[in-house]
């Protein structure tokens, strides 16, 4: 079998990922930038924490802005707990192990589910008193209590520091979090030889043995059939632009650092599938369905996607639209 | 209500398919479900998968899935970003509304390439929970560790789970961790994730499993024995860990109750048990008992759990038994969610 390659992916976005909390979540939230625990009273009159816009068993909606809104703990017991021995950089607050426990805060009737800084798993058990540890600095998210921590008989909690709002601060209505995946994700068989086939000047595809039809870059079957594309066969680097469209976007391609520029479909000639491919070599508005094209391949050649660079016209007559048709 | 019955299944799992996509990993569970169903490719009314984009960490996972169908000449489809049980759900109500005669459901998904523990971290509420990151295990293990104390179960309960599970699972080539193992040597492991060692977590797993489903006349004359579905219902609760007894799963007795899960005897039960304390939790909300009904006999999720596929491999796995002859009434079970917090459960039953 081939090697097959595999590549490391991030998937991260930008800034962290920003999201608008509604009035509810936002008043909890800015109950958490003042120091504070908030929580509602239900219709049957249980103490909902952290409080939803909903009531969990009935779905009756829960008001943002009537009187029903108390305030719970600090204090809280451990509902049940479980060890992190080994924190997640860059996901979890604290850098030292710690306790994910559901912690019922004094007066309410459910729990919430947070970290306890204990030192180590065996000091905390279900019925540990703890209490929260807040951040000097807060912003309105569940993270302005960095831990939580346990509390000795008589002990009181330490308190939160005053936030001091600044003129214009206005309720909590968003939130941002970082997410960040990382995959090593692997490519298969039919992709690496196509692939290895790019890194030497060739365009690799395959057909099943129940068909005549030829897959540039094919993923391992034929896409009509299902079955596999178990022969391997080289089509050429020249075809007809199918369709295209201008692109008057910016940084979309590392290929196309200048815009407009040109996306196209391209039959490629012994393929019965398009291709995707830039097209260079001639004015933007040159460019039209059943133009003849060629692949510009780049001078070093490397086994990915950059080693054709574009198609440009051969100034061949067009090909007839019957030629085509079927892969519009 | 019209007669549906599983008619043929396929599954293949391993730790880590590092040579195939996606779509290369289908192809042969596919072919495989569709031969053995006995219809032919252009006969089967509708196709369904299950599959989740964030386990490659891209868009439009189930259009891998449909390469390796073969979509042409266009055939009726349709997808669910959930366990491929979801998708076999879809498929029995497509079958019901008289318009298709049979179904292709299929389910696949890869662990391995991403940190599945952390992934499955954003199906959390994303303003309370995913800003601290408890990872899936994380979760499950606060489940555990609250059923303990409410039940007076304790880590050897959990550990003859497990140790059950990977003896059973000796039989099934698709199954990873398997052996003859005691609850006892399972109990010198260490604590991973308080109360759970690595024994009472799912293996992480690569696969792929389908099934076909026929509609009456048609699943007789394919299949000497067809697995009829008799019930299948799902329920869901409340998402948040701290409002709902995480002791109990109400959602499964619930569906359980209206599937009729308890009208017969039942022989043999696949319970999408992906942590030793959920197969506890699960076995009492559906009232069953290891004395009568064979649990997990394929060794469940704790041997093989693809996520995607693990929970139409439940409804597989006790089709193929009655198929078999080797049981004549069964339960599946498929769970999505955190901590149990969805669940579906289909009786199966041969004539």
């Amino acid at each position: 079998m081939t090697d097959v390659f595999t590549a490391h992916h991030v998937i991260e976005y930008p800034g962290g990922y920003t999201r608008s909390v509604g009035p509810v979540i936002g008043r909890f939230l800015t109950g958490l930038r003042d120091g504070r625990l908030l929580a509602v009273t239900l219709d049957d009159g249980r103490v909902l924490v952290p409080p939803t816009e909903y009531d969990p068993a009935t779905s009756a909606a829960v008001a943002p802005d009537a009187d029903h809104w108390v305030e719970v703990g600090p204090r809280g017991t451990v509902q049940s707990f479980t060890w992190v021995s080994h924190p997640r950089p860059g996901k979890h607050m604290l850098d030292k192990p710690f306790a994910f426990a559901l912690i019922r805060p004094d007066g309410a009737d459910t729990a919430i589910l947070h970290v306890v800084d204990c030192g180590s798993a065996d000091a905390i058990r279900i019925g540990s008193r703890v209490a929260p540890r807040w951040r000097a600095e807060r912003t309105g998210s569940i993270t302005d209590i960095e831990a939580w921590t346990p509390l000795g008989d008589g002990e009181e909690p330490e308190p939160a520091t005053l936030h001091v709002p600044a003129e214009d601060e206005q309720p909590v209505v968003g939130i941002t979090v970082p997410i960040r995946l990382e995959y090593d994700l692997t490519a298969g068989i039919a992709t690496t030889r196509y692939l290895k086939g790019l890194g030497e000047g060739k365009i690799i595809g395959g057909r099943a043995s129940s068909s005549e039809d030829v897959y540039a870059a094919s993923r391992g079957t034929d896409p009509k059939s299902g079955e596999p594309t178990s022969i391997e066969v080289e089509v050429r680097d020249t075809g007809v632009i199918t369709t295209f469209c201008v692109v008057n976007v910016p940084g979309l391609s590392e290929l196309a650092p200048e815009i407009p520029y040109v996306s196209a479909q391209i039959l490629l000639d012994g393929a019965n599938n398009t291709f995707f491919g830039l097209i260079r070599g001639c004015p933007v508005d040159e460019v039209h369905m059943g133009q003849r094209v060629k692949a510009h391949w780049a001078d070093e050649l490397k086994p990915d996607h950059t080693s054709i660079q574009w198609f440009e016209p051969t100034g061949e007559p067009d090909a007839s639209y019957e030629i085509y048709k079927d892969y519009l | 209500m019209r007669d549906v019955a599983v008619v043929s299944y396929a599954c293949s799992n391993v730790a880590r398919d590092a040579s195939h996509n996606e779509t290369e990993m289908i192809v042969p569970v596919l072919h495989e479900a569709v031969e053995t169903s006995g219809l032919a490719h252009d006969e089967i009314g509708f196709v369904c998968s299950g599959s989740l984009d964030y386990l490659q960490g891209g868009p439009f996972a189930f259009v891998a899935g449909l390469d390796a169908v073969g979509a042409w000449p266009p055939v009726r489809e349709s997808h669910v970003e959930m366990d491929a049980a979801w998708a076999l759900y879809e498929a029995w109500v497509a079958i019901q509304t008289g318009e298709v005669d049979s179904a292709l459901v299929y389910g696949f998904g890869k662990s391995s390439p991403g940190d599945l523990h952390e992934i499955m971290t954003l199906q959390l509420d994303p303003y309370y929970l995913l800003p601290l990151w408890p990872s899936m295990v994380d979760v499950a293990a606060l489940q555990a560790c609250a059923f303990l104390e409410a039940n007076g179960a304790t880590e050897r309960n959990l550990a003859e789970v497990s140790a059950r599970s990977q003896r059973n699972a000796r039989g099934n080539p698709n199954a990873l961790r398997k052996g003859d193992v005691s609850a006892e040597e399972i109990l010198q492991q260490p604590v991973t994730h308080h109360p759970l060692r690595d024994a009472d977590i799912f293996p992480i797993t690569d696969g792929s499993a389908a099934v076909v489903l026929a509609a009456g006349d048609l699943a007789r004359k394919v299949s000497s024995r067809p697995a009829w579905i008799r019930g299948i219902e799902h329920r869901m609760e409340a998402h948040g860990l701290g409002v709902r007894d995480l002791t109990r799963s109400e959602s499964t007795r619930a569906a359980g109750a209206a599937a009729g899960a308890a009208s017969g005897n039942v022989d043999v039960a696949e319970l999408h048990a992906q942590f030793s304390h959920e197969e506890l939790i699960l076995a009492e909300a559906l009232g069953l008992d290891g004395a009568t009904t064979d649990i997990n006999p394929s060794g469940g999720a704790l041997a093989a759990n693809a996520v995607m596929s693990a929970g139409l491999v439940r409804i597989g796995e006790v089709a193929r038994r009655i198929t078999d002859g080797e049981a004549d009434r069964g339960v599946a079970h498929a769970t999505s969610g955190p901590a149990l917090q969805q669940n579906l459960v289909c009786v199966l039953e041969g004539e």
